[in-house]
């Protein structure tokens, strides 16, 4: 079957999710990567969200993190004091899969500002709750399309901390969660050695040097460097009829 | 007697230059008293809520406040809040002061108010540049060992306003679906506004004790107005209106647009009832989700 990129990152996302319990999903995309993951490869996964959700079983697509079909049907509904302080910073929480605007190649995350803070060429949403998570969630998977804006040498600002300056400046500021452990493009996989992004797979039809033009800094190979499965039939049925008939997500 | 018209309300309780707070994550956002504010013509408030939304966005581009305290300033899932940037950009149709944290150093500062602490201290901001442009944000070492953790100040609104399903006259409060800050904030502030959906009969909240977030003893009025968090929703009772936060993308991209909309919308109707009267019964009906109620639990009757 035919699919886009944007199809084969939700995908990818969804299967790196394989034996994770507890998912903090983020907002926009991680969302219905989240809710495949949960209809696919583990069926086990309690859904987390920052308004104060934990188990959730949506039963249509949710526009939002706050959207009313989380509630409906979930394991459990608390006060944000209780999901960020007893939930995140209690050290319940394995994964979050989280967006950014930019990111660098130790995994620091911009969602506040583009140019100058005080003068912005364009204001983003600022942190919601991705600059605890990032602190304090077991492991990071980033989830953006790949591109020269997104991947650059240097952040505009640091809303959330990846790696920092390089391995082992989380550990010395007493951050508990480990940090960033993938990114997942439109284009190809990459992971993290010594707290830097190291390429691992080019999605099916993906070139080297395109993923490299799209990156704003030398980027490491893996020398195992890989090609992803493409997604299977079942998993785009489930993605376009159940989750996005409308297409909303798959643009 | 607490029960009084939301004019009333913002009459009493909601004055110019005051620190307010109309909490609500994506639920129960009262739209009805941020109109109010804007019909009553309030200035300079100092506007706090973890994400502005639409209505601070319409209540800054009436020109009601001075400064937003936030944690996530976007129209969630659309994009930009348009008339905020163009106050914080243009300063139209007046200049707007940011202050900026993140969603935990937002709770934490309604719980540091609520607690009456004078810090909160929360494991976020390592390695930040939020602390950088947020002097108010700051470090401190644990007393009981080396480490640094990050802490935000109080915040103790002059006013907060909350929408709930429910609550008896005298103001005691219940909720469900999501809880978000506010009985946090209530706790935290001088003054206290629910505003409900219904209002019921003492023995209905005295029946279900456990789902009272907000007692009545911390409640200065309560306004009965259905539909009042339009077009965010309330649990049960309607749906978020995705296509009007779709609209308003559109109708505030220019300061006209964005006139023409309160004009007709706000300054040019008395109250909410008109609102949801000059809305029409479709859109209410599109808004009204199916059923899913909860299960009876037995409290025991204990004589």
């Amino acid at each position: 079957m035919e699919y886009s990129p944007t199809e084969m990152m939700i995908v990818a996302a969804a299967r790196a999710l394989a034996g994770v319990r507890t998912v903090f999903v983020g907002v926009g995309p991680p969302n219905i990567a989240c809710n495949l993951a949960r209809r696919t490869v583990a069926p086990e996964l309690e859904l987390v969200y920052e308004s104060g959700v934990f188990g959730a079983r949506p039963a249509r697509m949710p526009l939002s993190i706050g959207d009313p079909a989380l509630v409906s049907g979930a394991t459990l509904v608390c006060s944000q004091a209780d999901l960020f302080g007893l939930y995140l910073q209690g050290g319940r929480l394995e994964v979050a899969l989280l967006a950014g605007a930019q990111v660098d190649r130790f995994g620091n995350l911009n969602t506040t500002a583009i140019g100058d803070y005080a003068h912005p060429r364009v204001r983003l949403p600022g942190s919601g709750g991705a600059c605890e998570i990032a602190i304090n969630v077991g492991r990071v998977f980033l989830m953006m399309p790949l591109s020269r804006r997104s991947f650059v040498e240097r952040l505009d600002f640091l809303t959330s901390p990846g790696h920092l300056g390089g391995k082992g400046e989380r550990a010395a500021l007493g951050m508990p969660g480990r940090g960033p452990e993938r990114v997942i493009t439109d284009r190809c996989l990459l992971g993290f050695e010594d707290g830097e992004m190291v390429l691992e797979r080019l999605h099916p039809g993906v070139s080297l040097e395109e993923v490299q033009a799209a990156v704003g800094w030398e980027l490491r190979l893996s020398p195992h460097l890989g090609v992803t499965e493409p997604p299977t039939d079942e998993e785009l049925r489930i993605l376009r009829e159940e989750l996005d008939p409308q297409g909303i997500y798959r643009r | 007697m607490k029960v009084m018209s939301m004019r009333q309300a913002i009459a009493t309780y909601v004055h110019d230059g005051d620190t307010v707070a109309i909490e609500g994550f994506t639920a129960c956002i009262s739209f009805a008293a941020g109109h109010e504010i804007i019909r009553q013509g309030r200035r300079d408030l100092v506007l706090c809520r973890m994400t502005p939304d639409l209505l601070y966005d319409q209540m800054v581009a009436a020109g009601c406040a001075r400064k937003l305290v936030f944690s996530y300033l976007g129209n969630p899932g659309v994009g930009s809040l348009h008339a905020i940037r163009r106050a914080v950009e243009k300063g139209i149709p007046a200049p707007l002061e940011l202050e900026e944290y993140s969603h935990f150093g937002m709770v934490g500062r309604y719980l540091a108010g609520a607690w009456r602490l004078p810090f909160f201290p929360l494991r976020s901001y390592l390695g930040s540049d939020m602390p950088r442009v947020n002097p108010r944000i700051r470090f401190l070492k644990s007393p009981y060992g080396e480490e640094e953790i990050a802490v935000v100040p109080p915040l103790n609104p002059d006013v907060a306003i909350l929408h709930a399903q429910r609550a008896d006259v005298h103001g005691n409060t219940q909720l469900w679906g999501l809880l978000g800050v506010q009985k946090e904030a209530a706790f935290a502030a001088r003054h206290v506004i629910v505003v409900v959906e219904e209002i019921v009969d003492e023995e209905v909240i005295r029946a279900d004790p456990n789902r009272t977030l907000i007692p009545g003893m911390i409640v200065d009025a309560v306004v009965c107005e259905p539909y009042g968090a339009h077009p965010s929703y309330v649990q049960g009772y309607y749906d978020r209106d995705n296509a009007f936060y779709l609209r308003w993308d559109e109708i505030s991209r220019d300061e006209a647009g964005t006139r023409a909309w309160l004009e007709e919308w706000v300054y040019g109707l008395p109250d909410r009832a008109a609102y949801v009267e000059k809305m029409g019964r479709e859109v209410w009906e599109r808004l009204k989700p199916g059923e899913a109620w909860s299960g009876a639990v037995n409290y025991g009757a204990y004589r």
